[in-house]
């Protein structure tokens, strides 16, 4: 859920932003609407924030950063994709209803609350 | 009683009536309503209970009352039946019972941050290891399993020291801020006390509950406490401060953050005080720490209870910082085995050390961004809350923590507000006075009345709330409270202009 940038060589652009990409998709899979909002929002502020990071060193210590969290949000994610839960107010249509779109496991309710 | 029943039935149409026709024919309905009802009262007396300006109390229940299209055609109400005739009811008022039931997710957001936070996820992966594989007991010196889980505590205790400006060493693992609460205070009394010479300790009205219980514990332990108290906006006076220290005070406890409120408490130039007097200084910060920056050494805090459920750790843990230079000498509560330098004897949970470090780690890290994003969201809130009439904020304006926002609604009592405000998590005050309607102690000591104390509520903002929950909340509190406050005799009075002052109730 964290830091990186864009780079100077074009190469290294490249892996960056396909880390960008990576991060985005992951964050999107956590079950909990909260955690969600926030890997999305914490990977494109970061991401926003050290956009004009030249010195390649610093490059390699955010690149190893975001991997990293890479890392743990696959573990993360597949854990809360376990334990889920009903959904928040705020999410969803009117409807309510879940339903499985583009490849989304659909939720269903109670889990340790009536 | 005859012209009751019709009118409930009126209310609930005109409740359903609003979810489907345009304002001009739904202020019909209200004024025929009313003015049916109306003259069939005494009239002699003066008739409070009227016509209420219509810009003012106005009811939208379209978050109150989510209503499918077809949930309603099944309960066999057309919304011809709703607008028109107030005879057919019956499937309406059905449809009415399950107002609290939303449609969409069932889970209320959640906004009590200084209650609890959730776990967040970078520090459950760190934990799982230790609470897997990792199980090595972290005092254990004789074999590779307690080297492991003790490297682990060793780092985990870095993190934490890190965070406030601390050494390592000076930190000491307890089950929570209470526990460091406890510790501090009756170690540090009763370990001066004994020689007899220091018998005095100076706290504020506004501490949290295990503060103020442990120092009337050491009341009756022979003790002399003076409880400071505090400003209308809720900080101490440094003047009574200093006035108030003896040559026999042994420790001055005033809290960082206050957990009902939010307001900072100038700990700096508190510490100074008790520096150059020579007392000890505790503060309960554990709704501070994480959240606004604290050095020990630039505060000169002796002692400082930390908690890890606060900032996204796991709960059943806390620390207490204890200074080793000057040495900060306490009598342990909890005598055993020596570990955490004899002052906290008991094996340490790898696991939930290692939770708290990491939580730690990234709310040292995340500190600048958080507080960015948690005080743009708390203008938000407050801008929202406050261009509601009758509604002020509760604490000092400029010095609060913006994750902890307390406002009153005047004319709404605070308890059935939480009640409506079901799809919102909430409280009034502290979770460990939630189960009492007894009104807050702080807003009291505040000077606040018991109206006010009474219809205060607290939000709490954290790393993970969004914008459209705030909007939601705002959305929802609006329209609740403009609800509430209709039915609410007081607030016709109000709308009248009559001064609620000056009315002699009388007594039944």
């Amino acid at each position: 859920m964290s830091a990186i940038q864009t780079a100077a060589r074009p190469e290294s652009a490249q892996k960056v932003l396909s880390l960008y990409r990576q991060l985005l998709r992951q964050g999107n899979q956590f079950a909990s609407y909260n955690f969600r909002e926030y890997a999305k929002r914490r990977t494109r502020d970061a991401f926003r924030e050290n956009k004009n990071v030249e010195d390649p060193r610093r490059i390699q210590e955010l690149m190893q950063k975001g991997l990293r969290d890479l890392q743990m949000m696959k573990r993360q994610t597949v854990i809360s994709q376990f334990y889920q839960l009903d959904r928040l107010v705020v999410e969803g249509g009117i409807s309510g209803k879940d339903e499985a779109g583009h490849g989304e496991t659909v939720r269903q309710k109670d889990t340790g609350w009536d | 009683m005859a012209n009751l029943a019709p009118s409930v039935f009126r209310q609930a149409s005109r409740l359903a009536s609003k979810q489907s026709i345009s304002g001009a024919p739904r202020r019909a309905v209200v004024v025929l309503s009313r003015a049916s009802t109306a003259p069939a009262r005494g009239a002699g007396h003066r008739r409070y209970v009227t016509q209420s300006k219509s810009d003012h109390a106005q009811v939208q229940v379209d978050t109150a009352i989510r209503l499918d299209r077809s949930e309603l055609e099944k309960a066999g109400a057309t919304l011809e039946v709703q607008s028109g005739s107030t005879t057919h009811v019956s499937p309406m008022a059905d449809v009415l019972k399950q107002a609290t039931k939303m449609d969409e997710g069932q889970r209320p957001i959640y906004l009590d941050m200084q209650a609890t936070t959730p776990v967040d996820p970078r520090v459950l992966d760190a934990m799982l290891p230790y609470l897997t594989g990792v199980f090595g007991n972290p005092h254990s010196r004789t074999h590779a399993y307690g080297w492991e889980s003790e490297h682990a505590v060793e780092q985990a205790r870095e993190h934490i020291a890190k965070l406030i400006g601390a050494d390592p060493k000076e930190i000491i693992f307890t089950s929570g801020a209470t526990e460091s609460n406890n510790m501090s205070i009756k170690g540090v009394a009763r370990f001066f006390g004994r020689s007899g010479k220091k018998k005095h300790i100076i706290t504020s009205q506004t501490e949290h509950k295990c503060v103020l219980d442990s120092c009337r514990h050491l009341q009756d332990e022979g003790f002399e406490v003076t409880y400071l108290p505090v400003s209308s906006k809720g900080l101490i006076n440094l003047e009574e401060l200093k006035a108030a220290i003896r040559p026999d005070t042994a420790l001055v406890s005033i809290m960082a953050v206050n957990n009902e409120i939010g307001v900072i408490q100038p700990i700096a130039e508190i510490g100074k005080i008790c520096r150059e007097n020579k007392v000890f200084f505790h503060t309960d910060a554990a709704q501070a720490v994480g959240k606004i920056p604290l050095d020990v050494n630039a505060m000169n805090v002796d002692l400082m209870s930390i908690s890890s459920h606060k900032i996204y750790g796991p709960k059943g843990i806390g620390a207490c910082y204890v200074r080793r230079r000057p040495r900060v000498r306490l009598e342990p509560i909890i005598s055993g085995g020596g570990q955490e330098r004899g002052l906290r004897s008991g094996t340490l949970a790898p696991a939930l050390v290692v939770g708290f470090g990491e939580a730690c780690r990234i709310a040292k890290e995340e500190l600048e961004y958080d507080s960015k994003r948690i005080k743009a969201l708390s203008d938000r809130l407050l801008k929202g809350l406050l261009s509601m009439e009758h509604t002020n904020q509760n604490g000092d304006p400029e010095h609060f923590y913006p994750g902890c926002v307390n406002v009153s609604f005047a004319y709404v009592e605070g308890e059935s507000l939480l009640m409506a405000l079901k799809d919102v998590a909430l409280s009034s005050g502290s979770a460990c006075t939630s189960a009492s309607l007894e009104p807050s102690y702080v807003l009291r000591a505040l000077g606040n009345s018991d109206e006010n104390a009474h219809s205060s509520i607290r939000f709490g903002i954290g790393r993970f709330t969004t914008e459209a929950e705030i909007d939601y909340v705002l959305k929802a509190v609006r329209e609740r409270v403009g609800f509430l406050r209709e039915l609410s005799p007081l607030w016709e009075l109000v709308q009248e202009g009559v001064d609620l002052k000056t009315i002699e109730w009388t007594q039944h």
